[in-house]
């Protein structure tokens, strides 16, 4: 097991992946490698197959055609050598309502097949480590959706899993819920642990991912860092906000290309967001004397970009490499 | 670990999970309450003249509370098939289920774990049965070595049905079609020698009744029990049982493993 994940450190490799349900295309052909330690987000729309995606991966569920290796194992040839690196949290709650958080966690110790007081420890730790201590005498079907997700994610930890499939981790989770997740998932990449997560969030990805990838009707139409797909969009900007119209007028005069906004005073100049072109926008202003209130840069986020490409035709796309 | 280390292991580890369950949510134990009031049913109100019916020496309602406990506990055997199909068809709704596949478990072990809870939880029923049954006036002859005996046929029968039940929660999506799949089994002992000597039948009906496979178990626990003529209906008993638990089981876990996705 150690050779085959220390020979290449590609986590997750997959090639030519498809699945169909009947008529509808679900996976159109999927090529992704994933570098071990590294956190990968699946972003897609509803109905994008980002749980097809995982479904087939954690091998839930079969493909009609392509090739995964996990951790170098075929996924077809040898499932049980795959399942037995990997741990699943899907995106509906696969915790045992009956049971309590506590027997919920040893239920997974023993199928684990770890020693009966090496696995009793492993769940207190994790119960701690999840803040469930309390909670852990008390049947699931009581928690709240924040208790849910955590315990969710405390079962799939049990097996100290080397490769982990997070699907919408987040989904419906309020605010604060949601930055404890993504301090667990951030932790956990630290010891190593391989990530891949799908989620409609496009803050979560830019947040966590180290890749991503945009998946929209079976197939991945950009992919790269964070950074990369941003620059991949022309939609940054430099915000200028004037005392008064006279200030908006002259400086709509001096840059040509720009946005003026006569009801708030306000002039958004295109830009990269760099600092050579904002030092360029600011000795502009000088030369013409123009006097203004405040300055903003606005960076393109991953909204932008998502629009960007999933606004447009099958035809348009991108791989930034 | 041996494959077979890790079978009996998950196996033993499910049904922990299920005996939980059925002692937070007894569902095959409620079940029980449908073939008690049957047998006071059919004791009380129809015992007098159906007993009178069965031409013995003694006749009347005594007679009767004993012709009719054998049927009673297959009623009891098939309301409990009812509750393995809804808990196993519930079961398959929740996310765990998922995750187990995505496991490396003996798979069948989620299965046998609903087995061996649903079979104590019908011994269970079936002794409560043979006791309330004893307060309503059956009176068997059976000897410690019958007994045995006749718990050996109830559970082969019992185990029978189950897997039979398992299969059905598993052939369906909806729970609802779960529990009602399982409902022509309560039939069958009406459909055999459960009430009535089949003697007494149309020819049509008498002849699935003679046919079909309560019939030799019902009999053979009712020779067991007080002692009537048994014949060849022990070994067609345990055949049925033997064919009815292997087909079960292999289409259960047939379809246990289908792809989710299918």
């Amino acid at each position: 097991m150690a050779t085959a994940t220390s020979r290449s450190a590609i986590a997750i490799a997959v090639t030519g992946l498809r699945k169909s349900y009947g008529d509808n295309v679900v996976l159109d052909g999927i090529d992704l490698h994933i570098a071990e330690g590294t956190i990968f987000a699946l972003l897609g729309p509803n109905g994008a197959g980002k749980t097809t995606m995982v479904q087939i991966l954690s091998t839930l569920i079969g493909a009609d055609g392509g090739h995964v290796r996990i951790a170098g194992r075929e996924l077809t040839q040898e499932p049980d050598a795959v399942r037995d690196l990997i741990g699943v949290t899907g995106q509906f709650s696969a915790v045992d309502n009956l049971l309590t958080g506590e027997e919920n966690l040893n239920l997974m110790a023993d199928l684990r097949h770890l020693a009966r007081t090496e696995g009793r420890r492993r769940t207190a730790d994790l119960l701690a480590q999840f803040e469930l201590t309390e909670a852990g005498k008390k049947q699931a079907v009581t928690y709240s959706g924040g208790m849910r997700r955590r315990l969710d994610l405390a079962m799939t930890l049990v097996g100290d899993p080397r490769i982990i499939f997070l699907d919408e981790p987040t989904a419906g989770l309020d605010p604060r819920s949601r930055r404890t997740m993504w301090q667990i998932i951030r932790d956990l990449v630290a010891s190593g642990v391989t990530i891949f997560l799908t989620t409609q969030y496009l803050e979560e990805a830019d947040q966590l991912a180290d890749q991503i990838a945009l998946l929209d009707h079976g197939r991945l139409i950009a992919e790269g860092t964070p950074d990369e797909l941003k620059r991949l969009i022309p939609g940054g900007h430099i915000r200028l906000q004037f005392a008064d119209l006279h200030g908006l007028e002259s400086a709509a005069r001096a840059f040509a290309e720009s946005t003026r906004d006569d009801d708030t005073f306000t002039l958004q100049v295109p830009s990269d967001g760099g600092v050579r072109s904002l030092r360029a926008l600011l000795d502009q202003l000088d030369m013409a004397s123009i006097e203004v209130d405040s300055l903003s840069v606005h960076t393109p986020d991953l909204d932008d970009v998502f629009l960007t490409f999933t606004g447009q035709p099958d035809t348009e796309r991108a791989t930034v490499r | 670990m041996s494959t077979l280390t890790y079978a009996v292991r998950d196996s033993k580890t499910m049904l922990r999970r299920n005996l939980i369950h059925m002692l937070r949510y007894p569902i095959a134990l409620m079940l029980v309450g449908i073939p008690v009031i049957l047998l006071l049913l059919f004791v009380y109100v129809f015992g007098g003249t159906l007993g009178a019916g069965l031409g013995g020496v003694s006749g009347g309602r005594a007679e009767y509370a004993n012709y009719v406990l054998p049927g009673i506990l297959l009623i009891t055997v098939a309301c409990a098939a009812q509750g393995t199909a809804i808990s196993v068809a519930m079961d398959m709704t929740e996310g765990i289920i998922a995750r187990f596949r995505t496991m490396a478990i003996f798979r069948p072990s989620v299965l046998t774990g609903h087995v061996l809870s649903s079979m104590i939880q019908t011994m269970l029923g079936l002794a409560v049965v043979i006791g309330v049954g004893l307060l309503v006036g059956f009176r068997p002859t059976a000897n410690a070595i019958e007994w045995v005996a006749a718990t050996g046929v109830l559970a082969m029968i019992t185990l029978a049905v189950i897997w039979l039940s398992v299969a059905c929660g598993l052939v369906t999506k909806s729970v609802e079609t779960a529990s009602n799949l399982p409902m022509p089994l309560i039939l069958l002992p009406f459909l055999g020698s459960g009430f009535v000597p089949t003697d007494s039948m149309p020819a049509a009906v008498r002849l699935f009744a003679d046919y079909q496979p309560f019939t030799p178990v019902m009999e053979t626990l009712r020779g067991l029990l007080l002692g009537t003529a048994i014949g060849n209906n022990a070994i067609l008993a345990v055949a049925w049982c033997v064919v009815i638990t292997l087909a079960s089981y292999l289409w259960a876990k047939k379809l246990y493993n289908r792809d989710p996705s299918r």
